[in-house]
């Protein structure tokens, strides 16, 4: 089954540390499954070797975490936590500030750097977030492919490749262990694929990739689940495995799998 | 020298500092032994399983200084699983009983707990110095005891640990009455902390030269400590935003100028670049700068900032600096050491921040440079050929090419040449960290030429047991020896037993040594533990010789095999 997972897997959903304290808590070899291995080094995909490698690059597992975390609390705008532990109190003045120095406009995605429509994607259990651009796609579906193709097709042996390939189900259909979500101008994570694709991108800070069963509760628009091609729940448990699963309406939102 | 006295002998010994000298010295003749162990107040031990604290408080009942390591070098990348060991407790409850005056502790990659901490706190009146550099397992709980019980504590340095934060106000667990502190890291602590507290506790510190201030702590906060302690001589800011316009950001301004005893800067957890000219003052004066975990700084942040360092001598910073920014501190920081890069986006290789461009030009302006940390996405031979020609006086050389088995993009060779010409023309070379596409060849050049290296650390090289051959055999000096990832089999780890007891340790993991090879070798060295960690679901590990074992850890110990060990790891 897969590894291990803490706290430190959902850092800006949980707001408590293990015990134990320590970095990543997997307990891996290199022998493992290929599933493992894509989940551990980071992104799956594009770089030849690096990125599906256990301990690589080697750099302390300290710095790493702290590169992560530093990311998703500069991806955030003023007044955001970021980091998920807490929010910090920032005063108005700093409400006025925005890093790259760029005004925000509404109708385009700003990251960071100030350069448009790439927006950060983290998925659960993957320390190392990627970034999509926004602008380079048109509609949900080509956004899903893209992030299914940059997540959870990557492996090193052809065997899991094949594996994945016929286990991992779109992310927007709900029939994948993991759910789209976003961050929107509010704050808000709210699931994807609810409303017109320009507001989305106008309004979508960062992207997440996230567990089904942590995904109680997020913000939806008023439209009815049931009917949507775009997600729904699935009942499985704590194992990496894409698995498909029964539709659920939305009366069932609350339904959810044990927490990890 | 025997004319003399003991005390004597003893005022001689004084002035020898050096552990490597101390241990020479204690090894001429029965009395200088004898008057050594007494008059030792330093002791470091690398591997906290080679020794007992028991026999270290036998042989030094002067002790007040001790370092320990604990987890192998790999355990900073997530290698050894949890709970392999390393504790210190053991260590701190026998040297409370004992009648040791401990002063100073210095732990590496070790797991502290809270009830350590406390235990530490309260046996020994007069300890001033806790360095606690990537360990784990404490909460700021335990950090509160070694706050409110050292009476005299002097430095509470915490570096890069993974600690649990409970928020529970541990800086004001100072009492009123502790004004000896000279230095304080907390930078790598989450949370947040009692702002009042800190500023009352740098008011009444006036001895502090070293703060560094962990990601809670704002700009309008770092002004007020700033104005009780421009004394400092080290600082490390958390976080660094604020409107440039505003009042407390003039003041800011204008407090840094009076701190011109600052060397040296480090921190900027977050930070708004427009902030960043405030600094520029104190940056005529700093001689190591410390920016590798400020990504909010752009390439042309760095290299503005960089351009006013003229005294720089160690710097680390992000790759975004990129080959041009390089380039800048090449010709602006003449005095430079060391230099260490790390990678802003270890897996994403789209934009390559910086390549052997930026090392040619740091080594062609640099020529003091002796200490390098590189991440970059390509390297050449003629680079590397290039670098070992311009700088001949490394003593670390550490290169991690981001892709691990790359190979020199222009000619598609393997890095082995280049490699080669640093050993060649680095001769004091000590510490060497390989990467890239490499054959056997470059073992038989490290063999060949690096007689001082002590610590090499191999991924995803070689090609046969020829190469790890070759380094055992031509590096005399080797102590640390560290593999992942290589063919390197049975014939290698057998050819010369003996010479794992002239070394600290041997780490292999995923290479081609089968069980029975460590058997074999742990049965003919008593003298070495030899531990197999298997995590894999196959149990039963006694079963078959062939097994190739999935990572393997032997290190020379006076003590036999460890108590602690976990159900994965087997002692052979």
């Amino acid at each position: 089954c897969g590894r291990i997972l803490t706290a430190k897997d959902f850092p800006s959903v949980v707001s408590h540390r293990t015990k134990n304290g320590g970095p990543s808590v997997s307990v891996s070899g290199t022998k493992r499954a290929a599933e493992s291995v894509s989940h551990e080094g980071g992104s799956p995909t594009g770089v030849s070797g690096s990125s599906q490698v256990v301990g690589w690059p080697p750099i302390r597992a300290y710095r790493m975490n702290s590169l992560v975390n530093q990311a998703k609390s500069q991806r955030a705008d003023e007044g955001d936590s970021g980091i998920g532990e807490k929010d910090k109190p920032k005063d108005a003045l700093k409400k006025k500030l925005n890093y790259n120095g760029n005004k925000i406009s509404s109708t385009t995605t700003v990251n960071e750097k100030g350069h448009l429509g790439f927006v950060k994607v983290n998925m659960d259990g993957i320390p190392i977030g990627r970034k999509v651009d926004l602008n380079a796609h048109s509609c949900y579906q080509s956004l899903a492919q893209a992030l299914e193709d940059m997540f959870l097709r990557s492996t090193n042996s052809v065997g899991a490749e094949k594996e994945q390939l016929t286990k991992a189900s779109k992310l927007l259909d709900g029939s994948s262990e993991f759910v789209l979500t976003y961050e929107d101008k509010e704050g808000d994570w709210m699931l994807v694929g609810d409303v017109p694709w320009r507001m989305f991108v106008s309004s979508v800070r960062r992207l997440r990739i996230m567990r089904t069963s942590e995904a109680n509760g997020l913000g939806i628009h008023k439209k009815s689940m049931a009917n949507h091609s775009c997600f729904s729940f699935s009942v499985s448990e704590s194992c990496y495995s894409f698995v498909a699963a029964p539709r659920f309406h939305d009366s069932n939102e609350r339904q959810r799998s044990k927490p990890i | 020298m025997n004319y003399f006295p003991d005390e004597v002998v003893e005022h001689v010994f004084d002035f020898i500092t050096s552990h490597k000298d101390r241990n020479s010295v204690s090894l001429v003749c029965k009395s200088w032994y004898k008057i050594e162990r007494y008059s030792r107040q330093r002791v470091f031990i690398g591997n906290c399983y080679s020794i007992t604290p028991q026999r270290l408080i036998a042989r030094f009942p002067g002790l007040k200084s001790l370092t320990l390591k604990g987890k192998p070098h790999f355990a900073d990348f997530n290698l050894v699983p949890h709970d392999w060991g390393g504790f210190v407790d053991p260590w701190i409850k026998a040297l409370a009983k004992s009648r040791i005056g401990l002063e100073e502790l210095r732990l590496k990659r070790m797991v502290v707990s809270d009830d350590s901490l406390e235990l530490l706190s309260k046996s020994f009146p007069n300890f001033k110095s806790l360095v606690l550099v990537s360990c784990e397992g404490f909460t700021t709980d335990g950090v509160a005891a070694i706050a409110a019980n050292c009476r005299f504590l002097r430095e509470l340095d915490l570096q890069e640990n993974e600690v649990e934060d409970h928020r529970g106000h541990w800086l004001s667990c100072f009492p009123e009455s502790c004004t000896s502190l000279v230095s304080l890291n907390f930078a790598c602590l989450k949370g947040e902390i009692n702002l009042a507290s800190l500023e009352r506790l740098v008011a009444r510190s006036p001895n502090l030269k070293s703060l560094r201030l962990n990601r809670v702590v704002p700009l309008d906060t770092l002004q007020k400590l700033l104005m009780r302690a421009p004394q400092l001589v080290d600082l490390g800011i958390g976080s660094y935003v604020d409107d440039p316009s505003s009042e407390v950001f003039s003041k800011l301004k204008a407090v840094i100028q009076l701190c011109n005893s600052i060397r040296s800067l480090s921190g900027f957890l977050e930070v708004a670049p427009c902030c960043m000219s405030a600094i520029y003052p104190i940056c005529e004066n700093l001689t190591f700068l410390n920016l590798s975990y400020a990504p909010g700084l752009q390439g042309n942040d760095l290299t503005k900032l960089v351009q006013h360092c003229r005294k720089l001598q160690r710097l680390w910073i992000l790759d975004c600096i990129g080959d041009k920014g390089l380039g800048v501190v090449a010709s602006t920081c003449k005095e430079l050491q060391e230099l260490r890069v790390f990678p802003s986006d270890p897996f994403d290789a789209g934009n390559a921040a910086v390549t052997e461009e930026g090392l040619v030009l740091i080594s062609a302006g640099c020529p003091k440079l002796n200490s390098l940390l590189y991440f970059c996405h390509q390297m050449t031979n003629a680079a590397l050929i290039t670098v070992a020609k311009n700088c001949t006086n490394f003593i670390r050389f550490r290169l991690c090419i981001l892709d691990p088995v790359k190979a020199d993009p222009v000619t598609n060779q393997p890095l082995d040449e280049g490699f080669g010409a640093i050993v060649r023309s680095n001769k004091s070379l000590k510490r060497l960290s390989l990467s890239g596409l490499l054959t056997d060849q470059v073992f038989l050049y490290i063999g060949m030429y690096a007689k001082k290296l002590e610590m090499l650390s191999i991924a995803f090289a070689g090609d046969s047991n020829k190469g790890m051959l070759y380094v055992l055999n031509g590096c005399k000096k080797l102590r640390k020896l560290e593999i992942r990832d290589c063919p390197f089999g049975d014939v290698a780890l057998l050819e010369d037993m003996g010479k794992y007891e002239t070394m600290r340790s041997l780490w292999m993991s995923s290479c081609e040594v089968t069980l029975g090879a460590c058997k074999t070798l742990a049965k003919k060295m008593p003298s070495l533990n030899v531990e197999i960690i298997n995590e894999s679901e196959q149990l039963e590990f006694s079963l078959d010789d062939r097994l190739l074992v999935d990572k393997m850890y032997l290190y020379r110990t006076l003590v036999g095999h460890r108590k602690d060990k976990p159900e994965y790891v087997l002692l052979l």
